[in-house]
């Protein structure tokens, strides 16, 4: 175990350090000069030459590297041209609000997904098994950013179910104002008691976080759904049948749980993969997080905030994977022999 | 007993015993190919048969399995709306820079099935004309992917050594990123138009058949009908083409159709970013982005290319699924 943890480590590292040449690569070697854009549309060669030097970019390129690297991990990820703040501060105001949107988002798709995904294998052919792959596939071809407006327009526009825009009524302000104590306003809301503030955090809640659930929905139900197709036939499965436990009982008490290993793998993929889906969500439901922060850097053509972000986002990922890693070697021991 | 040819075949059909005379009296047995002295003219045509018997199982299978028969309708009809747009786009001025002031905004109507946009044009020409963008940018990236990724997945997996070491440790570093954002950053360096996108997207698809292919590779590499061709002298050129990549041929179209709908997705994605294409190219993604002023009062201008990206990605995925489960006989015999 203890080689596994560290052979498990030391590759994580290694794509780490990987990913931060990578945006170096991106950010440096494009066509395009950082110190023009910094400088700004109206300075001469003298005032560019200046930023030039300002910005380290007249330096030997392994130099430059090597202070991007330093500049990474002491914290200083550079300036946002739009906001004119630090990159990673603008990043740890915005996230909380991501993170919640993504975590509800994969709540959502975990409390579908799995139960569609055990009902599909349990009757393979028939057409409630058609029913639910044809939607899962719907599902993972889903444009989010069109399914947002839409749902925007028919659930909060027309039918006015609920809210359009933001994370919570901005009028609850001034009768109940939010304490911000971990920055998720939800889990702020709950740990101080302001329970109208609560309500309407979760309904302004509902809309993005569906939106967002319709990619993981659909793959979790087609893992789950491959996952116990794999196992039905096994002697212990088979097993449990022979011991006379009815149907029901087989799937969603042996099978389900064996079909969680593959649903904790494809989350933490996901994981990763909805906070990017949030750049095409947040800007249309007006959620202050790094989506909407990483769009407006698109729109500004920010490079120092759009790589922050790839940077961050790369991190999670990699993190996400690693835990993931390392507790299915925990559970089982087949993984971590291999 | 083993001597009696008389007998009639006592074993499963599966049993290879003497070629028993092919007379009508053969109820089960291997049907087509009898012994290999038969002169008779029934055996000539052998691949005949058996193409036929491949063809009328997978039409069996596409029976079986609606699905997949939907996805490949609707990716024919895609395909043809692209092909024939020209001839079918009732106006066809409107799939480029065309105004038409008088006739902003319209809602859908017999003249225009899907309405007008912000400037007056057609939007069901526009959704048609599409048709040749997106499914055109999944072909390039995904050629793009496949040349770059597999010689390095055949160069990983064939080679073994530091060289499988670095190429593998390379894609794991792309493989980090979420699709979609290492495109986005890459295209958000780029100027924005459609070349970008396809390059932006191609830079992050290859690792995929890279690995795809590396694990065919070696697991091949290893098998002793690989080392017997070497022991016989064989190029390395000649094992790579003959045995190593007609391995990875099947897994790899079941690949390629899968990510057809994903690239379209990306790429809608981008241009809905402004990243991609710019105005009057008739791309889904961008008329949703340019609709979604007006999106509040006007559904239509959204609507229908965001109903184009789904149902091409849809039809896609779709045929990319059923052609796993066609191909893939694991699967098949778990139904």
């Amino acid at each position: 175990m203890t080689v596994y943890i560290a052979r498990r480590l030391l590759l994580a590292i290694v794509v780490v350090a990987g990913v931060i040449i990578l945006t170096f690569v991106i950010a440096h070697v494009v066509p395009g000069d950082p110190a023009a854009t910094w400088a700004g549309p109206h300075a001469g060669p003298a005032q560019i030459a200046a930023a030039r030097r300002f910005l380290g970019l007249d330096r030997p390129l392994p130099v430059q590297l090597g202070s991007y690297f330093g500049g990474i991990l002491s914290g200083n990820w550079g300036y946002s041209i739009h906001t004119h703040r630090p990159v990673l501060s603008d990043i740890a105001v915005a996230a909380p609000a991501s993170l919640e949107l993504v975590i509800a988002a994969l709540l959502i798709a975990v409390i579908v997904g799995v139960p569609l995904g055990l009902v599909s294998a349990r009757w393979p052919g028939r057409p409630v098994d058609h029913l639910v792959r044809a939607g899962s596939i719907l599902g993972v071809s889903m444009p989010i950013f069109w399914m947002a407006l839409i749902f925007q327009l028919v659930f909060a526009q027309r039918l006015r179910l609920l809210p359009v825009t933001g994370e919570y009524a901005p009028g609850l302000l001034f009768s109940h104002p939010l304490a911000r104590r971990t920055g998720f306003p939800v889990v702020d809301a709950l740990i101080t008691g302001n329970w109208p503030m609560l309500g309407s955090t979760l309904t302004h809640l509902i809309l993005p976080a569906v939106v967002v659930a319709a990619y993981p929905a659909g793959l979790i139900a087609r893992m789950v759904r491959a996952q116990v197709l794999d196992l039905v036939g096994e002697t212990h499965v088979q097993m449990t049948r022979a011991l006379g436990f009815p149907e029901r009982a087989v799937f969603g008490r042996y099978l389900m749980k064996l079909a969680w290993n593959p649903v904790a793998a494809a989350l933490a993929l996901v994981f990763g993969y909805s906070l990017v889906n949030t750049f095409l969500v947040e800007s249309i439901f007006d959620w202050p997080g790094l989506g909407s922060y990483a769009a407006a850097s698109i729109g500004t053509l920010d490079t120092p905030a759009i790589l922050g972000v790839t940077l961050f986002i790369a991190l999670v990922y990699v993190v996400a994977n690693l835990v993931v890693d390392l507790v299915q070697a925990a559970l089982d021991p087949r993984i971590r022999l291999r | 007993m083993i001597d009696t040819p008389s007998l009639p075949p006592s074993g499963p059909p599966g049993s290879p015993g003497p070629p028993s005379p092919p007379g009508p009296a053969g109820p089960a047995g291997p049907s087509g190919p009898s012994g290999p002295a038969g002169p008779r003219p029934a055996v000539s045509p052998r691949p005949g048969p058996g193409a036929a018997r491949r063809a009328a199982a997978l039409a069996a299978r596409a029976r079986a399995n609606p699905l997949l028969a939907l996805g490949g309708a609707l990716s024919v009809l895609i395909v043809l709306a692209a092909l024939l747009a020209p001839l079918i786009a009732p106006y066809p001025a409107d799939a480029g820079s065309a105004t038409h002031p008088f006739a902003v905004l319209r809602p859908p109507s017999a003249a225009h099935w899907f309405g007008t946009d912000q400037v007056g044009r057609d939007i069901l020409t526009r959704v048609l004309y599409g048709a040749r963008v997106s499914p055109l940018i999944a072909f390039f990236v995904l050629l793009i992917a496949c040349l770059v990724g597999i010689p390095l997945g055949v160069a990983a997996g064939y080679f073994g050594g530091w060289l499988d070491d670095v190429i593998m440790r390379i894609t794991d570093i792309f493989l980090a990123f979420p699709a979609l954002l290492l495109a986005l950053a890459l295209a958000s360096v780029l100027p924005a138009s459609l070349t970008s996108v396809t390059i932006a997207i191609s830079a992050t698809w290859w690792p995929w058949y890279t690995r795809l292919v590396r694990g065919q590779a070696a697991s091949v590499a290893g098998r002793p009908y690989v080392a017997s061709c070497r022991a016989l002298g064989i190029s390395r050129r000649r094992i790579i083409f003959r045995h190593i990549l007609p391995n990875a041929i099947t897994p790899l179209i079941v690949q390629v159709s899968l990510d057809v709908g994903g690239v379209i997705l990306t790429a809608s994605a981008l241009s809905f970013l402004g990243l991609g294409a710019q105005d009057p190219t008739p791309d889904w993604g961008l008329m949703v982005a340019e609709g979604q002023t007006y999106f509040t009062t006007d559904w239509w201008v959204v609507t229908f290319p965001g109903l184009a990206i789904l149902v091409t990605a849809f039809a896609f995925n779709l045929l990319g699924d059923g052609l796993r489960d066609a191909l893939d006989p694991r699967r098949v015999m778990l139904r």
